[in-house]
Formats: structure tokens, sequence, C-alpha cells
């Protein structure tokens, strides 16, 4: 460690190396980068108008939405696999109580939240009473609460996608989950709401700093008083609620629900969160981090597109990214725990 | 100050984990301004013993008192409340949080009111930045994860932190015992100033160099019994080693070799090392 003496002198060239030991250092190079590249390759033929600008982030909001409780959750060192599976079950059970049964939409959405809210209390308590891995019960969670939703759907309706009509098309709900503002769709500004309450409630609260605290070390926080099964089980009910959140924007947006709904989409967000620099064992990363990974999903999904070429390739560049940012945090975050 | 009472005192503390004693009938005292040596091998029950003062465990017999007022921790907040501060070897600090979080967790300042109450980080950096100057480490950027640290500087913020928050009695678990001479010094010195301050402090190591330096009396742990309680100046370091290493065993040991040593070659040198 340089000594004081040096301090004044690192403090004044410091300030964009700080910036750049910042965990959401690499998403935002990312996006950045991301952008350019498909102005370049996509420019002419869409990317940028206002309708291939409104295309990319209402594809980013959709995952960001569940990439910012997720991060959180991540942060605090945990996992939750289920929530792909949770925006089916959402999905469905809104379905279900509105034509089945004929009950109102309003009734269809606060049952999928009471739903949500319990598979999250299930996950939550499950992990921290028994000690396994929210991977395992999680990754539990995925598989049965995608089977239950099948099961039920064709025990209940013989069918597995179904429209919802006018409930829908006419309800007063449907602008606040599914409306436009010009050609942006409402999802963005619940998706940016969503980050910035996420990023002050992680750095600028107290429970924040135990989020921090229950993901670094949960012994030693626990030790110096923090309740970090309460603020796992807290952040495990966000995540599926944020499921159920996306869940109600994807059945107004298309009046129909499908039990396949948010397929892979705990991966996405996993790998959102990553690409944005949270670390896999917790304990280091940032809200803003994961809204830029999604804003990179969205782009990059949307802008292939836009580019000409077969949307097959969307995976792999995926996979390439999230490996490529894998190594860029690894690399920025040892250079942060180094002496400075 | 008043010396009348101990700040913390153990009387013929026992724990027994099932079969096995960990501890039987110790006794131990610390009164503020002093520092109290806890000195023992590896197994010697050091750390049992330093979890029953911090509510971690609960003495199967024995007492413990604070003030001369006789309490009992059902768990490590209720030893936090007495003003006993623990500060354990892994130091309850996380690598990559930021300095002054650290400082902080568990016990965040907050400001406004309902759903606005936030931590308070502007005060939490101040508050940090002040503690850490007043024990000579200057921090350029209080957000820097404590993992940047040096060893020394990590355990004298934790000791910090523990004096920050009203400790009156300050347990620390081997804060030497992964240190360097240089980081080990540092250290020492910093437990010396918390010493002045009138604090009473609980010092265990196994290096009885360090306990030598800094302890005003002595207490030796082997086999989760004790040796004696010493004051400074009772006791050399050589006879402090020869309690931790197992006294009179050793001692016993000595003349088994003496007695075969005569028709055995390797036997006087057995001896000799004592």
């Amino acid at each position: 460690m340089t000594q004081s003496a040096a301090g004044s002198r690192v403090r004044d060239v410091g300030a964009l190396r700080r910036w750049l030991i910042r965990p959401e250092a690499a998403a935002v190079a990312g996006s950045i980068l991301v952008f350019v590249f498909f102005v370049i390759t996509a420019g002419d033929s869409g990317f940028l108008t206002s309708g291939g600008t409104a295309s990319y982030l209402t594809v980013a909001a959709q995952l960001g939405i569940v990439a910012v409780p997720v991060s959180l959750l991540m942060i605090s060192g945990e996992f939750d696999l289920s929530v792909g599976s949770m925006v089916g079950a959402a999905g469905m059970i809104m379905a279900v109580t509105v034509v089945e049964y004929g009950l109102p939409l309003i009734v269809g959405i606060v049952l999928a939240f009471a739903v949500a809210l319990a598979v999250g209390l299930f996950n939550g308590y499950v992990v921290v009473w028994t000690g396994l891995p929210s991977f395992i019960v999680t990754l539990g969670m995925l598989f049965a609460l995608r089977g239950l939703t099948i099961g039920f759907a064709r025990l209940l309706t013989g069918r597995t996608q179904i429209g919802m009509g006018a409930e829908v098309s006419e309800s007063p709900l449907t602008p606040l989950f599914a409306g436009t503002l010009g050609e942006f769709s409402v999802s963005i500004i619940w998706w940016v709401g969503l980050a910035l309450l996420g990023t002050w409630v992680l750095q600028r609260t107290v429970f924040g700093n135990w989020v921090f605290g229950a993901g670094g070390n949960a012994n030693a926080a626990r030790n110096v008083g923090v309740p970090v099964g309460r603020v796992k089980i807290t952040l495990f009910v966000c995540t599926s609620l944020s499921a159920a959140l996306l869940a109600t924007i994807q059945v107004l947006d298309a009046g129909s629900a499908d039990v396949l709904r948010g397929e892979l989409l705990e991966l996405q967000a996993i790998a959102a969160a990553v690409i944005g620099g949270v670390l896999l064992t917790g304990g280091y990363g940032t809200v803003v981090g994961a809204l830029f990974g999604a804003l990179i999903f969205g782009m990059v999904q949307q802008g292939i597109f836009f580019t000409g070429v077969n949307t097959d390739w969307f995976q792999v560049f995926v996979g390439v990214m999230l490996l490529v940012a894998v190594l860029f945090n690894n690399f920025i975050r040892k250079r942060a725990s180094e002496a400075r | 100050m008043a010396n009348d009472a101990p700040l913390m005192e153990a009387r013929g503390v026992s724990k027994y984990f099932g079969h096995v004693v960990a501890l039987e009938d110790i006794s131990l005292e610390v009164r503020a301004g002093q520092v109290t040596c806890l000195l023992g091998d590896n197994g010697a029950g050091k750390s049992t013993l330093i979890k029953t003062f911090s509510g971690v465990h609960q003495p199967t017999k024995g007492t413990m008192a604070v003030d001369g007022e006789e309490v009992r921790f059902d768990s490590p907040r209720d030893a936090i409340d007495r003003g006993i501060a623990t500060v354990f070897q892994d130091l309850a600090m996380i690598p990559l949080m930021g300095i002054s979080r650290n400082f902080f967790i568990g016990r965040e300042p907050t400001r406004g009111v309902g759903p606005f109450k936030r931590f308070d980080m502007a005060k939490a950096d101040r508050v940090t930045r002040e503690e850490l100057d007043r024990i000579g480490i200057q921090l350029r950027d209080t957000t820097q994860p404590v993992a940047t640290l040096s060893g020394g500087e990590r355990q004298s913020v934790a000791i910090a932190r523990a004096v920050y928050f009203g400790a009156k009695v300050l347990i620390l678990d081997e804060p030497t015992s992964a240190l360097g001479v240089k980081q080990s010094a540092m250290v020492l010195r910093y437990v010396a100033r918390t010493r002045e301050q009138g604090i009473g402090v609980i010092f265990i190591t196994h290096n009885v160099h360090h306990a030598n330096l800094i302890g005003d009396r002595f207490t030796v742990l082997n086999q989760g019994r004790s040796l004696g309680n010493f004051e400074k100046g009772e006791v050399s370091i050589e006879e402090l080693e020869r309690l931790m290493a197992g006294g009179k065993e050793l001692d016993k040991l000595n003349e088994e070799f003496r007695a075969v040593g005569a028709g055995n070659p390797e036997g006087p040198t057995n001896g000799a090392s004592n």
C-alpha cells in the first residue's frame, strides 16, 4: 500500500480508474460496443429508427424487470431458477381465472401475485431453513412449477394456451401494464423504474448494506446482527413477484397465456446480471449493471434481426458475450481487491 | 477508574459437549485498562472459552459477571449489549464490501423517516475516516473494499469498530497469529492504545512473546483446564512457554526419558530441549 503522502496525487488521476473498476463498467462499455456494432452493421436497416429502438428496449425491459431483483438476490448469495416457470404459472393463473371461471381480470392478477408470493416464500424458507443450495431448491421449483402449470392447465381447460379476448383488450388495467407511449411500450418504464428503485435500495438503504453482507460473508453478517435469513427470503419473494409482473405485462400485451411462457428466462436473467458485473458467488455487483446486461440482450436479439442475419445466431452471440463479460469482470474484481 | 470489581469475570466456568470436557473450572478476570492474556496451545479450549464469553455458548457450570454483577448471555447480542465485544479471527468483515459499509454493517446510521429512511452514507464515511485516522490508517477512499487493506490494518479496523460501538471489554481472538512482524507490531501498538482508553482487553494468543509485551495478567489453558492466573512480573516467558507446552506432563516425560536415557542415546536430547 502506498501511504497517505501519495493519497492526494492518486486521487487526481483516480476518477477514470475508479469508475473503470466499478462492477457495472463492463456492462456499460459492452452496451456501447454492441450499440456501435449494430449502428455500423444495421444502422441503415432500421436499428436506429424509433421503431427499432422501441423494439430492442421492449425486449430488454421484459428481461430487465426480472433481472433487477435477480441481481439483488444474486448479490445476497442466492439463485432463483424458478422465475421462468413462475412467469408461465402466473400467466396461466390469470387466464384460467378469467376465461374458465369468468372472474374479473383484476382477480386473476391478484391471484397470480398471491401465488408468486407463496412460491417466493417457499423458495426462501426452504433455502434458509434447510441450508440447501438455492440452485437445487429453485431448480426443483423450476420443474415442479412448470409441471403443475401444464398439468392444471390441461386438467381445468384441456388446453395449454388460452386466448383472453375482450376481457383483456377492454380492461382499464391494460394501459398500465401493456400500454404504449408513442412507439414505446410501458414495460420500459417498469424496467427503468424497478432498476432505479433497486439501485436506491442497494446503494442507499440499510437493507442494501445487508444484501451485500449476506452475500459477502453470511456468517460475519449474522455475527453483527444482520437478519441474513430475512434478507434472503425477502429477495426470493421479490424475484417471484417480478415474474408475476412480467407475466401480467405479457398476458395483457398478447391477450393470451401459454404454459411455456418464460422458458429459459431464469438463465437469461442470471446472464444479464453476470454481464452486469454481479459475482456468481454473491457479495458484489450493482443493479445498474443488470440493467445494462438486459439492454445488451435486447440490442443483440433485435439487432441481429435488423442486420438480416438469421436470428438463430443470437444465442451464439449471447454465449460468447457472457464468457467475455465474466472474464472481464474477473479481471476488474481482481483489480478492485488489490491495494490501491 | 474504580478497580474494585473486574469489568468482566469468569468464576469456575465449565463447558461440556456431551462426554467431551471442553472447559473445566476456569476462572479469569479482566479489569479496566488492563490486558488479560489467554494463552494456550491448539486445542487448549481458548476458542470455547471465547465463545462462552461472547454468548455463543452458555457455560455448563459456573458463572460470569460483568461489573461484579452476575450475567447470563443467551446470544452474542446479549454480550454485545453488555459491552462485551469479540473480534473473531475471521473479523466479521466482508472482503469485497467497502470499508465504511463494513464498519457500520448491522448498525447502520440512518436518515429520513418511513419509506424514505436510508443509510446515512455520508455519516458512515465521515466517522470511518475519523476513527481510522485516529489509529493511524489514512484512507484515500472509504468505499474501497476491505480486501485492499493489509492484515494488520484489517485487524485494527475491526478493533476500532468494536471500540466505536461502545465496547467496555474487547475479546481479541488470535489477532496477531496470521500476521508478519511489522503487521503484528501495528496491532499490538493499537491494542496498547485501546487499553489506555480504559477498555479491558482479553487477548488470546499462542505467542508468548506477544503476550509478554502486551499482557498485564496471564491465564494459561491446557486441555480445557487452567494452569493458573499470573500477574505481570510473576512469571517469565520461559515459564509461560513451559506451561503452555504442558507443564507437569513435560516434566514427567522428561523424567521418563532421563530414566531410559542412560541406555538410549536419543534420550538426553529430548530431555535437553526442556
